[in-house]
């Protein structure tokens, strides 16, 4: 397994009160997103567990333009990936963040 | 230990205890009463037909309403794997010899398991893990599967299975392990009469299923117990 | 990939049974807003032996337990996802269904859910998936013979297979729909033992009309058919609840007998359709096809296939 961490900075808290979701399952070209208002209202972590090793760039990439999309300060996020495709990745996020925002 | 021999040193003044289709069943005097012995032998694979006659026999040895302990020998291949079996519900039928056990030993039954040979899967279930205790011989040999099957499963290399086996007790077959995983409670020793040994066994029956507390306690189910302990603790309504 | 991306926060989507996650399955089948979770996701109880195989983990091992409400009545709830790894038990996903069963001696709540999903016991973790599997028909028959009815759910993707298929047949009753199939091996683990001869798993027909929900219903391996909808669940579970047989010596001497006469009856049957047309069924090829009404209207002609001994 694969471990990945990610620290960003927003400039706003995300939207709602909602203090916990989940979407998704572990499932093979899946994963399950695991978002807990937990952090201060500008910050975001996102750590990932995956099978699949060597795609640190794509994650990188695939995080940060959620971060600019969904600004989703506050949110701890963790991952558990069943060796998703990126633009699954992003889905889910987004799909995350916006179950948050109820 | 063969059949033959583990009945004769429960019973060394005789029984009547039977072997037929790999089915065992009978009795013996046992203390001053009688022990009842339903089980598989010869490695036999336990399908619809097998499961419902030993679950008749249980249920002779409920209906007569005394509290005559039950000892469930096995060594027994895994559930008899066929279309036939599963289209005549093989699942109702393995969970009736389970039920029929559970009911005895509601009812004031003690319930031993004795597992001597192999055992699997459907077949394990349904019988020796469906009583108050299970114990074993050495030689033993209860599996969910095969390394070989589980390497082809895993798609992990078969030397990196028997090196992980050695100290994942949580996967691996083999008496040790169903030990430390809090399945079987103890082993017996072959060298003592079998008659004492069981005896004590009934003795010192638990009063409640503590087979999770034994797999933390052995290291073979690290967290068993103490996950259905919180669950226990944190179930309520609002 | 077949999966889709749902918005749960768009109605309709949870329509199938069969198609819903093990929580959306949860949502829709108690009182609104009721389930309360115990160890939830947040708190990582996950699998401490799946690392070890490089296998990636679930926050809830793919085993959701809660309390909730039914119809207003508190009931106990656990749910297999059937996605992951195959809704198979492992030690953290048993642990978590047999600690439900014994809270529930002592709340004593109308009746535990068990939402079956399951392929058995979780290779990886096998020796804790088995033993697990042991304590739970344990503790099922403990609570059935305590006046608590234990109702199972059959109509996941993953089906109730091996172990689950035992614990399955251990619940006071049963509700199947067209896609839940209640097994021991799987077809593909006959089909490996014994040959294709034996078994051909390729051929769907033959899985559904041997393990399916509809065979499984006829004759009398579960107590209720219902459309593949969580609305139907619902309906199915409150509708048993009240009609759960006792756990004693009757109900296993009934069902001995019932088992008997089942071999003594269809025990040279080679295929479901022969045991259907036994049964009465006057067209048992189109059996498959029939809607859930026809199949209702057919069992209510049939009255056999109903029984408390179980």
């Amino acid at each position: 397994m694969e471990k990945l961490s990610f620290r960003h900075t927003t400039q706003n808290a995300l939207a709602g009160a909602k203090a916990q979701a989940i979407t998704g399952v572990v499932a093979s070209g899946n994963l399950e997103v695991l978002l807990e208002r937990a952090l201060p209202a500008t910050e975001c972590t996102v750590e990932i567990e995956t099978p699949i090793r060597g795609y640190g760039e794509v994650w990188a990439a695939v995080v940060a333009d959620f971060v600019a999309r969904a600004q989703p300060g506050g949110l701890r996020i963790t991952i558990n990936d069943g060796g998703a495709r990126p633009d699954t990745v992003s889905l889910r996020l987004l799909q995350g963040a916006r179950l948050m925002e109820v | 230990m063969t059949l033959a021999e583990i009945l004769a040193s429960l019973f060394p003044e005789g029984h009547s205890v039977t072997v037929a289709d790999g089915l065992v069943n009978g009795e013996g005097p046992f203390r001053g009463g009688r022990l009842a012995v339903i089980g598989i032998d010869g490695d036999t694979a336990l399908g619809v037909d097998g499961a419902c006659r030993l679950a008749g026999h249980v249920l002779d040895v409920v209906r007569r309403g005394d509290a005559t302990p039950i000892l469930v020998a096995i060594d027994s291949d895994s559930q008899r794997m066929s279309r036939r079996d599963e289209l005549l519900g093989l699942n109702e039928y393995l969970a009736h010899l389970a039920k029929t056990l559970l009911l005895a030993d509601a009812k004031g039954h003690p319930t031993v398991g004795l597992i001597y040979g192999h055992s699997a899967a459907g077949a394990f279930i349904a019988t020796a893990l469906a009583t108050r205790v299970l114990v074993g011989l050495p030689g033993a040999n209860p599996s969910v599967m095969d390394l070989p099957s589980v390497a082809r499963v895993t798609k992990l290399p078969l030397d990196r299975l028997e090196a992980m086996a050695k100290d994942t007790p949580v996967f691996a077959p083999g008496l040790d392990n169903m030990v430390r995983t809090g399945a079987v409670q103890a082993v017996l020793d072959p060298d003592q009469p079998l008659a004492e040994q069981i005896a004590a066994v009934i003795d010192a029956l638990p009063a409640e299923d503590t087979r999770d507390r034994a797999g933390r306690e052995r290291g073979g189910r690290p967290v068993a117990e103490a996950i259905a302990a919180q669950v226990v603790r944190e179930a309520a309504f609002g | 990939m077949s999966e889709r991306i749902i918005d749960p926060a768009t109605k309709g989507w949870a329509a199938s049974w069969y198609e819903a996650s093990a929580r959306a399955r949860i949502d829709g089948l108690l009182d609104t807003g009721s389930f309360r979770e115990v160890i939830g996701p947040e708190q990582r109880r996950m699998s401490p032996h799946l690392p070890l195989f490089d296998l990636p983990r679930a926050f809830d091992d793919g085993m959701i337990v809660g309390s909730g409400r039914l119809d207003g009545q508190p009931v106990l709830v656990a749910a297999q996802e059937g996605r992951f790894m195959g809704g198979a038990f492992g030690e953290v996903h048993g642990a978590k269904l047999v600690g439900l069963l014994r809270a529930a001696l002592a709340l004593k709540p109308a009746a535990v859910l068990i939402l079956f999903d399951t392929g058995g016991v979780r290779l990886q973790e096998a020796n804790a998936g088995e033993t697990a599997i042991a304590e739970v028909m344990r503790a099922i028959t403990q609570l059935r013979a305590a006046g608590v009815p234990v109702i199972g759910l059959i109509g996941g993707r993953a089906g109730a297979y091996g172990g689950g298929g035992l614990i399955a047949a251990t619940c006071s009753r049963l509700v199947v729909s067209e896609g839940g199939r209640i097994s021991v091996s799987g077809p593909e683990v006959i089909e490996t033992n014994k040959g294709a001869e034996e078994f051909d798993s390729r051929d769907r027909a033959l899985v559904w009309r041997t393990m399916g929900g509809k065979h499984r219903r006829l004759t009398g391996g579960a107590d209720a058919y219902a459309d593949d909808t969580v609305a139907a669940f619902r309906q199915a579970a409150l509708d048993l609840i009240g009609r759960a047989p006792a756990f004693d010596l009757a109900t296993l001497e009934a069902e001995q007998a019932r088992l008997e006469q089942r071999l003594t009856r269809f025990g040279d049957c080679r295929d479901a359709t022969e045991i259907w047309a036994r049964l009465g069924v006057n067209d048992p090829e189109a059996v498959p096809a029939l809607t859930t009404a026809d199949f209702d209207a057919l069992l209510a002609r049939l009255g056999e296939t109903t029984h408390d001994a179980r």
